[in-house]
């Protein structure tokens, strides 16, 4: 069975907790006991009188006090068809760092649309993370139906303002599917009140939506996670480099470049699980053993020789900053992309973009929290990438703050 | 190529972020409780480090109020690896910090392992702690970070947390602080199960079904008689078929009614199951709607 990693955006008020709830609810993946609290907590809250949907994602005492969502939650269901991991992030602007966290390791955005509101400042900006994090799916759900009467003429106008919208965004796939969460149409079950409507309820288009891969390209990226050595009489010798095949695929024999420095050589030996295999496909954990006594330690890339990603000083990147304080040019950072770290600094706020209309604006030298800039960063040590477009691994990184320790920006290299 | 199965994919993440604790931190400990979702994490282990041995002992915070099937098993299973095991005794932390033991009918030890927890961090410096919680088990949990960082108190900010983005894990922290790292954090107990089973791993026979005395409780619980729970006369004392959902301290664990024999026979029962693995056993988490966030901010797992 297939895996969806999926999240949801928009305010509470769109009804995103809700229709999280109706999905969980209506594909029978709540436990009685689970329900029982909920009608209890529901009466408590006194909003509705049947159950409250949306208190199954909001988990923390402050989300539950405030009626926000401040977190990504993540719940987890499945059908016949699939299993499904959803990220539950927030809508609000002080939260986006929170759906950065969420949305980066999706396959597909929700984005909920009130359908009396229309598309809205917050809908733009969630559209725009989305490109940026390179989604490959976006399905616009256009919610609250039931309150503008199941209108076909509602739905027609929020679809065509919502792609004129997305038409200067690189986004792919759009498909769009008016509901109601709160009165069950169009979620799990097909609705007979918008007989107009002929395509999939939400929930079918999860089901069969192409599961399309992260990396574009099928060209093999290996960083070493951990160097094994066992050190014991039996196997002196013993040296493998544990990691992850994030791409592509690596056979015995392959003639390999190690990267930063450069050295070739050549995959001796390939173990899954301690068996020795000829071929390793992508998201296999290995251990690679190389035929010539080469200096490799965490953070170093093995790459086929014949397919070299760039290895440079300096790159320019989109980056969003997540942090309270505000950075300036030129002071040191650090920079771990996977499982390589090095000091760097950012030597130039190119530009900022404005999340709510994609038009780039000048930049005044700092980046403050939220902003999305374009940037260009200065590595101490040298990184292999490729751009985020062909492979979202070897193309994103994060930032640290050395002082607090804390991740203060993700970045998506150009 | 075809696609993978979904517990590839949890596999393959498990023992990614198994191997960058291996790489990011200095001392680092696998907590050990003999549960399956810990014996997981240990099986998960074998495939990230052998043919090395693992780079972190296992740790056992024993309530003394353990299945001793559990422990049989731990020991065995930690002998048959040939990895450190530590174990801390609640018991020397109450004696020693001279603490209120849990009172009442059922008296329970779970929020008292806290305290010889972070006695065990402090002990052996640990910088990284990994544990066996999946957020499908609470919604306290459903909001927790994978690498999620622990101040020097061992306590858990739900408001701070650090922004976790791709595959990339940020595990620096400042010297007294710590790392609590969930690698099986989006498994559900299904998940779990069906790994079991692939695997072939065997498990501690409290697991499976087996005729035991237990107490029945007003709300319908089946708890264990045993030497800390306090009888009393006008209590309902049946012999069932029961299985543990979770092997916890066993005096705020439940049995729950099973004809369970097997994996497969588990597997089965979980997926007609109406009620969730934490409602059906721990008494711990009824006490409020946050518990188990007021837990986690005083540093339990």
């Amino acid at each position: 069975m297939e895996l969806l990693r999926f999240f949801t955006a928009g305010n509470v008020d769109d009804g995103k907790s809700t229709l999280i709830g109706r999905l969980l609810y209506d594909s029978n993946s709540i436990s009685t006991d689970i329900i029982e609290t909920l009608t209890r907590q529901s009466k408590t809250t006194g909003i509705n009188t049947d159950i409250d949907l949306a208190l199954l994602t909001d988990g923390l005492r402050a989300e539950r006090e405030q009626g926000i969502t401040i977190d990504v939650a993540y719940k987890y269901f499945s059908t016949d068809k699939r299993k499904f991991i959803i990220a539950d992030t927030p809508g609000h602007i002080q939260y986006t760092r929170n759906m950065f966290t969420g949305a980066s390791n999706a396959n597909l955005a929700i984005i909920l649309v009130d359908a009396r509101n229309g598309i809205t400042d917050q809908t733009k900006r969630h559209t725009i993370i989305s490109a940026i994090l390179g989604i490959p799916h976006v399905l616009v759900c256009i919610n609250k139906m039931d309150l503008v009467d199941y209108s076909e003429q509602n739905y027609k106008q929020i679809e065509a303002d919502y792609l004129t919208f997305a038409k200067q965004l690189t986004l792919k796939n759009i498909s769009f599917v008016p509901a109601s969460a709160l009165a069950g149409d169009n979620v799990v079950n097909k609705s007979k009140k918008m007989p107009w409507y002929n395509g999939k309820p939400l929930l079918e288009f999860l089901e069969t939506i192409e599961i399309t891969k992260t990396t574009q390209t099928d060209i093999s990226r290996f960083q070493v996670q951990y160097v094994i050595r066992p050190q014991t009489d039996e196997l002196h010798d013993y040296r493998g480099f544990a990691g992850r095949v994030v791409s592509g695929s690596y056979k015995k024999g392959q003639r390999v470049t190690v990267l930063p420095s450069g050295i070739e050589t050549t995959i001796d030996k390939i173990e899954v699980n301690q068996q020795e295999v000829e071929v390793a496909e992508t998201n296999t954990p290995v251990v690679l053993h190389i035929k010539d006594d080469v200096d490799i330690s965490r953070g170093n890339s093995i790459v086929p020789t014949k397919h070299l990603p760039k290895t440079e000083k300096e790159v320019t990147a989109t980056i969003c900053w997540m942090d309270n304080a505000a950075y300036i040019p030129g002071q040191k950072i650090l920079l771990q992309q996977n499982s390589f770290r090095t000091k760097a600094i950012v030597k130039q706020v190119i530009s900022k973009i404005d999340i709510h209309s994609f038009t780039q604006l000048e930049s005044d030298g700092a980046m403050k929290l939220n902003d999305i800039c374009k940037v260009l960063i200065k590595t101490a040590e040298p990184i292999s990438f490729d751009s985020y477009t062909d492979n979202r691994n070897s193309g994103s990184f994060i930032l640290i703050n050395e002082n607090t320790n804390n991740t203060v920006a993700a970045g998506t290299i150009d | 190529m075809k696609s993978k199965d979904y517990l590839d994919e949890l596999e393959a993440e498990a023992i990614y972020i198994l191997r960058e604790v291996a790489g990011q931190f200095d001392r680092p400990a696998l907590l050990f409780s003999g549960g399956k979702d810990s014996i997981c994490l240990v099986h998960l282990a074998i495939k990230a480090f052998r043919p090395g041995k693992f780079p972190f002992p296992l740790v056992h915070v024993d309530t003394g109020h353990n299945f001793e099937e559990a422990i049989i098993y731990r020991d065995n299973l930690a002998k048959q690896l040939n990895e450190t095991l530590i174990v801390r005794y609640v018991e020397d932390t109450i004696k020693a910090k001279k603490l209120q033991d849990g009172k009442g009918k059922f008296p329970s030890r779970n929020g008292l392992q806290t305290y010889t927890l972070l006695d065990v961090i402090e002990e052996f410096e640990f910088d990284a702690c990994i544990g066996g919680a999946r957020r499908d088990e609470e919604k306290a949990r459903a909001k927790e970070r994978i690498f999620s960082v622990r101040d020097e108190f061992g306590q858990w900010d739900p408001k701070m947390q650090r922004p976790e983005l791709w595959n990339i894990y940020n595990g620096k922290i400042n010297k007294g602080e710590n790392v609590r790292v969930f690698p099986i954090s989006n498994w559900t107990e299904l998940d779990v199960w069906n790994y079991i089973k692939r695997e072939k791993i065997e498990l501690p026979s409290i697991y499976f079904t087996h005729e035991r005395e237990c107490i029945l409780t007003e709300n319908g619980q089946l708890m264990n008689t045993n030497e800390f729970v306090i009888l009393e006369e006008k209590d309902v004392i049946v012999k069932r078929n029961v299985r543990y959902r979770t092997v916890g301290d066993m005096t705020c664990t439940a049995a729950v009614e099973s004809e369970a024999y097997t994996v497969e026979d588990i597997i089965t029962e979980l997926k007609d199951a109406k009620i969730s693995e934490r409602g059906a056993t721990r008494m711990d988490d009824r006490v409020s709607e946050a518990a188990m966030e007021d837990r986690k901010k005083r540093g339990y797992f």
